[in-house]
């Protein structure tokens, strides 16, 4: 419970009230997420510095890692994006998109016996290049494709 | 409380095929209100997938997820019947947790 607690006091704003959730019992084994808000890389605003705060020295560019998404999307709001990854032992599969206001869009952690393969929908400022960054057995890996948009799909 | 995640789960070969569509606002913190305030960022931070008390999947996301989030992803180990959790927890400490049973 107490390493819970410090995990969920670490991951920034609206902490207090998981903390306090966690100090009155309410929050049972399970429902608590073991993984914490890598804030530092959230904030970041170059492909650089977000390799860096994910922990990443630096990356190698991959024919094993395909990205599925529009050449052209038309609303920036709501743009499908699939990465799939051929790179054994893939271990997280991280959406980096170039030109938005922060660069990191989604870092999701793939357990054995899940495919390292994902589909979801991300918001895109302006036409970028979009990094998918695969992490598999220590070393990091990435590929890039550019998607134009009609529409931006961060502010009004 | 947010609406509830819609999820489906179902056999591929064998993997299961999980979907799903969650209900959040993905307020990303750069839009402003009609009167020029900045809207407060309020976005799901947090996501675990679990079945038979095992992680399948964790994610952490940022502001630039889509508005009501989309994930279809594929993992090994379950069987009809059987039940796939997903929980999330946004900035604000606010948390959703559905679960689907594994269709045939």
């Amino acid at each position: 419970m107490d390493r819970r607690r410090r995990e969920l006091l670490q991951a920034g704003s609206g902490a207090g009230v998981l903390a306090l959730a966690g100090a009155a019992g309410l929050l049972k084994p399970g429902e608590a997420f073991a993984q914490q808000w890598n804030k530092a890389a959230f904030d970041s605003k170059t492909v650089a510095a977000t390799l860096k705060a994910l922990g990443g020295g630096g990356s190698t560019e991959s024919a094993q890692i395909q990205i599925t998404a529009p050449d052209i999307a038309e609303n920036g709001a709501v743009v499908p994006i699939t990465i799939e990854s051929a790179v054994p032992r893939t271990d997280t599969i991280a959406i980096l998109i170039e030109k938005n206001p922060s660069t990191l869009s989604a870092d999701f952690e793939i357990p054995a016996g899940t495919d390292p393969f994902i589909t979801t929908r991300v918001k895109m400022a302006e036409t970028s290049n979009i990094y998918a960054v695969v992490k598999a057995d220590g070393k990091y890996f990435h590929a890039v494709k550019e998607i134009k948009v009609t529409l931006g799909g961060c502010g009004g | 409380m947010a609406d509830p995640m819609r999820i489906r789960a179902s056999m591929a070969g064998d993997k299961v095929e999980v979907r799903v569509l969650m209900s959040h606002e993905m307020e990303t913190g750069q839009r402003k209100d009609a009167g020029g305030a900045v809207v407060p960022a309020h976005f799901i931070q947090n996501v675990t997938v679990t079945h038979a008390g095992k992680t399948v999947l964790s994610a952490q996301w940022g502001t630039s997820i889509s508005k009501n989030p989309f994930m279809h992803f594929r993992f090994k180990g379950g069987k009809p019947g059987e039940k796939v959790t997903i929980s999330w927890v946004d900035n604000k400490g606010e948390r959703r947790t559905d679960e689907a049973v594994i269709g045939g």
